[in-house]
């Protein structure tokens, strides 16, 4: 069955197609995208989607009471929800560097929450 | 008084990638004037990801993108001025500043690059009908108080407008839990990014209504719901299709507008369908020695693109300077013809571009299949295929200079057409 | 005990409480809302009229015309920025030519001075942007402009340094008639005053009832308008009319003292008192009669619509007069336009009929008619700016960017009698968030400059209303934890 998706890897934002494919190596047969990352992303997104999550987290003695954070690698769709009580729970102390880990690991999903910016 | 040789207003990414280049092609006499309490601008509201593709080939967030400029222009020792309010600029290219520590301050200065950035469309711009009761934030404020401040703007919300700011709002507010009952566009395309559709609003099962806006507000105190309707070709609302919705807030993202309250100080001509100035190809504008680049000049999509423009200003600023920016009288105009909305620059001045000239471009309606073709006298100059077009998507066409050279042009158009090819 | 208790803090309670201030009596003003100048006073066409309009001998007429003159003094007292334009009422036709007659011989028995009647040619050469079909007009020099809920903070707060006692947030809930006069029961406590004056807007009549047999009652008849960005203040100079209609005015085009301009009213009677909407079909006739007088007016400049609602009497006339049935009651009701223009003329008039009732009152040798200067950092010199920010560094801090308005002035704003605790008060006083941003950039830091002079967290500031709350809670709570209920 072919499926219509638009690419998220960049802001692009290539229109997809995918199919299966048993000719394949990978199963799927991915037209539409500009770039070798859209494939991949069709198929992780049929497979096993993922997102990368930014949000905040409360920071004491800094000019602002938020620091920014993202995950350094996309976290499974379905454990968004989850990783952000994670984030929630989480209270750091300026200064902070551009990229110091807040969470690592977050949820054994294998991607380190990482400050944003310098604080 | 002070006296610089360039004066960069504004240090968002425009105005750090314009100082940062003009340093770089020689001149060390730079002050950034910067309103806010540090530099950044918007990118520091903006914690998503998907800034820097073009630029550094990965996805930043906004923080991480600025990061990277404030970085290298500090390790420049470029100077800046933070909390610092220009109040006004004159043609002959005196700048009047104040801020708590310095006071007021006469800065005079030999170019001008004026960076100042854009500002949201409001519930009073689109003078939407109801009662006027807390909970109406435009989306850049809203995410401001929650990605700055760290504050919540409301529980049960519904968005207006369907551009970026609001899309990435919707999943901020989702995952902060609130409850996002759904985003309203006036026209019958989306706003905003296509993958941020996506992402934003299909992963949170948020309904986006195209053709629908809304048509009323309601509260006394705080807004307690708003009524939606369909609206026709024309955009006007269609009776008997209103719709209301229980919410406590109404988040507005419906556009920006560039801020040029500044450049009207300077007599600096605007062009009314981008409302920022009207450059050349050096992103010099009307008055001779003052620039314009980023979302002051027209409003983009991505902020790779205001980089590049804004290093272009940068760098041309710098051979002002030096005299070297020319101006025989010789120019192209570009002239926006069929689907295309506007072009930047305006004017192409050919002494002045080394290999090739890049035009940046919105059109006017979503398009599939068409070509965009550069031509100038009937005379095509270049020719794109092109399987998509959308208005919120800039455009971009590079010409080589050697193609408009020695052929005594004095305009170059570009429209669309549709693609007989396919 | 007090002697007098005046209910009603919009434009004729504050200026009745500024007169009283002048003698020696123990005043307390009362207010339902968090702030002064709340209803009908900050949403009305902000015009101190000239006075042709009235039919002469009636109040409405007769306080006018006294009223009109008496602004040049007072706002320089209180430092309210008030600019004589003038108006025009223009006519398009025979019919309003005559019309335009009819106004200038009332305006001649009422008194108003310097009125002409001009042509059409003369009209165009005054207002170049009007439209070509105007015939002629009746021409007012003495018409102005002002910002009255500017007008009556002020005389709230020159009011509170003369003595007079504000007491905000206390809705006047019943009066009972007691032996030394009458019993006040508010929300927040009961007041004892001899005296009562009513100047409660549109809740007027509600108020006399507590007291009194019914005699009159208040409608409200509700006006839309739009505002325009200040690139669109100067497209016209003067107040422009078009002929009146039984309802009212008409719709007018007019610069705002602020640099804005100001389009409508329509007027529309309703049975609810706070209707405060606008709706779509309203402002679109107000938009399509407006350009009638002109058809270039830049409507793409909207940068807010809002709604006023008039107290309309049933009686057809302003009721200024001692309660038949309550003895120093005094029903000050049914101010409708030209009510901010009658305003000063009421005060006075009010005044000398409580000095009637009670045999004269004695005079405050130590009132002070001069309020503290306001700062507008905008209009100030380069060299006064720079004086300015060397004495106090939170002027050289630029909050609202639109208007050019310091921390210094918001600040001031806060800490004054009568000070802004919302951000619509902040707002009315020292105008960040009024200018084309609608407050996008600014709220955020107003609020946080709130937070910290009121001692409270920035969640706790509201934008109007006690219950107009903008902020929910903190993020990073979790999903249903913070948010309030």
């Amino acid at each position: 069955m072919k499926k219509d998706m638009i690419c998220i890897v960049c802001p692009i934002g290539c229109h997809l197609e995918i199919e299966e494919d048993e000719k394949s190596l990978l199963g799927f047969k991915v037209t539409g995208n500009q770039c070798k990352r859209g494939q991949e992303y069709a198929i992780e997104e049929i497979t096993n989607p993922k997102r990368i999550l930014t949000s905040t987290v409360k920071i004491k003695n800094a000019h602002l009471s938020r620091l920014p954070v993202r995950t350094n690698k996309p976290v499974p769709k379905d454990k968004i929800f989850e990783c952000m009580k994670e984030i929630n729970k989480v209270e750091v102390t300026a200064p902070i560097r551009v990229g110091d880990v807040i969470i690592k690991n977050i949820l054994g999903t294998g991607a380190d929450v990482l400050a944003s910016r310098d604080m | 008084m002070l006296s610089y040789d360039i004066v960069v207003i504004g240090g968002g990414p425009a105005g750090l990638a314009a100082a940062i280049q003009a340093k770089k092609s020689g001149i060390d006499s730079i002050l950034i004037l910067e309103r806010d309490r540090e530099l950044g601008g918007i990118l520091n509201q903006c914690i998503h990801n998907g800034f820097g593709i073009h630029e550094f080939k990965e996805e930043l967030t906004g923080p991480e993108y600025a990061d990277r400029f404030i970085k290298e222009l500090i390790n420049m020792n470029i100077d800046y001025k933070l909390n610092t309010m220009v109040l006004d600029i004159s043609k002959d290219k005196i700048v009047k500043a104040i801020n708590s520590k310095d006071g007021f301050m006469i800065i005079k200065a030999k170019a001008i690059i004026l960076a100042m950035g854009c500002r949201e469309r409001t519930r009073g711009a689109l003078a939407i009908p109801g009662t006027r009761p807390s909970g109406v934030f435009t989306a850049g404020t809203a995410q401001r108080f929650i990605n700055m401040e760290g504050y919540m703007i409301g529980k049960k919300v519904f968005i207006l407008g369907s551009g970026d700011i609001g899309l990435i709002m919707a999943r901020r507010l989702t995952l902060e839990g609130a409850q996002v009952i759904g985003v309203a566009e006036i026209m019958a395309y989306p706003g905003g990014l296509a993958r941020n559709i996506m992402q934003c609003l299909r992963d949170y099962d948020i309904p986006l209504m195209l053709s629908h806006t809304v048509t009323e507000i309601r509260g006394k105190d705080r807004v307690e719901g708003v009524v939606v309707s369909k609206v026709d070709e024309n955009r006007k609302p269609i009776p008997g299709t209103e719709k209301y919705f229980e919410c406590d807030t109404l988040l507005l993202s419906v556009g920006l507008i560039p801020e040029n309250e500044l450049s009207k100080k300077a007599d600096i001509e605007l062009n009314p369908v981008t409302g920022g100035p009207i450059v050349n190809e050096s992103m010099e504008t009307t008055v001779s020695g003052i620039f314009a680049c980023g979302n002051v000049l027209h409003v983009h999509d991505l902020v790779d693109y205001v980089t590049e423009e804004s290093r272009r200003a940068g760098e041309n600023a710098a051979k002002y300077v030096k005299g070297k920016l020319y101006d025989s009288g010789e120019i192209i105009k570009t002239i926006p013809g069929k689907g295309i909305r506007y072009i930047v620059p305006y004017i192409i001045r050919l002494e002045n571009v080394r290999d090739f000239v890049n035009l940046f471009m919105r059109v006017d309606d979503v398009y599939k299949d068409v070509k965009m073709i550069v031509s100038s006298n009937n005379i095509t100059i270049k020719e794109l295929k092109k399987r998509r077009l959308v208005p919120s998507e800039m455009e971009k066409i590079t010409i080589n200079v050697n193609q408009l050279r020695g052929k005594g042009l004095s305009d170059i158009t570009i429209r669309l057409e549709e693609d007989a090819d396919i | 005990m007090y002697d007098i208790a005046v209910i009603g803090a919009g434009i004729i309670g504050t200026f009745i409480a500024r007169e009283l201030s002048k003698y020696k009596l123990n005043i307390i003003l009362i207010e339902k809302n968090n702030d002064v100048a709340d209803g009908t006073t900050k949403a009305n066409s902000a015009i101190v009229h000239a006075g042709y309009d009235a039919k002469p001998g009636t109040n409405m007429a007769k306080f006018n015309s006294k009223g009109n003159p008496m602004f040049d003094k007072i706002c320089e007292e209180l430092d309210v920025e008030f600019k004589r334009v003038g108006s025009l009422v223009i006519a398009f036709n025979d019919e309003d030519m005559n019309t335009i007659k009819e106004l200038y011989d009332r305006g001649l028995k009422n008194g108003i001075p310097k009125m002409e009647i001009i042509s059409g040619q003369r009209v165009r050469e005054m207002e170049p942007n009007l439209n070509s079909d105007i015939v002629g007009a009746l021409y007012a020099p003495t018409c102005g402009i002002i910002g009255p809920w500017e007008l009556a903070i002020a005389l709230a707060e020159n009011a509170v340094e003369n003595g007079v006692e504000l007491l905000l947030n206390s809705e006047v809930y019943n009066i009972d008639k007691t032996d030394f006069g009458y019993r006040i029961f508010t929300k927040r406590k009961v007041i004892d005053a001899e005296y009562v004056v009513n100047c409660a807007g549109l809740y007027a009549d509600e108020i006399n009832n507590m007291v009194a047999s019914p005699y009159f009652k208040i409608k409200p008849r509700r006006g839309q308008y739009f505002i325009l960005d200040k690139s669109a203040g100067s497209f016209v100079n003067r107040v422009i009319f078009q002929c009146p209609t039984k309802l009212g005015k008409g719709v007018l085009v007019a610069p705002t003292i602020h640099g804005n301009l100001i389009i409508g009213p329509d007027a529309e009677d309703l049975d609810d008192k706070e209707r405060l909407d606008t709706t779509a079909d309203r402002l679109q006739y107000v938009r399509k009669t407006a350009m009638k007088t002109s058809k270039n007016i830049p409507f793409k400049k909207v940068i807010t619509t809002f709604a006023g609602l008039r107290a309309e009497p049933s009686t057809g006339d302003f009721i200024v007069e001692e309660s038949k049935e309550a003895r120093g009651f005094i029903n000050v009701a049914g101010i409708k336009s030209p009510g901010l223009t009658a305003s000063p003329a009421i005060a006075e008039y009010v005044v000398e009929l409580l000095k009637d009732i009670n045999g004269g009152f004695k005079i405050k040798e130590d009132f002070n008619p001069i309020r503290k200067r306001m700062i507008r950092f905008d209009k100030l010199s380069d060299e006064e700016k720079a004086e300015l920010i060397k004495k106090d560094s939170r002027f050289g801090r630029i909050i609202c960017r639109c208007e050019n308005i310091t921390e210094g002035e918001i600040v001031d704003a806060i800490r004054r009698k009568v000070g802004a605790t919302t951000v619509d008060g902040i707002k009315k006083r020292v105008r960040p968030g009024m200018g084309r941003c609608q407050g996008g950039f600014c709220s955020p830091r107003v609020m946080e400059i709130l937070a910290r002079e009121l001692g409270t967290d920035v969640s706790e500031i509201v934008k109007d209303s006690p219950s107009s709350y903008v902020l929910v809670g903190r993020t990073n709570k979790g999903l249903e934890k913070n948010l309030r209920g």
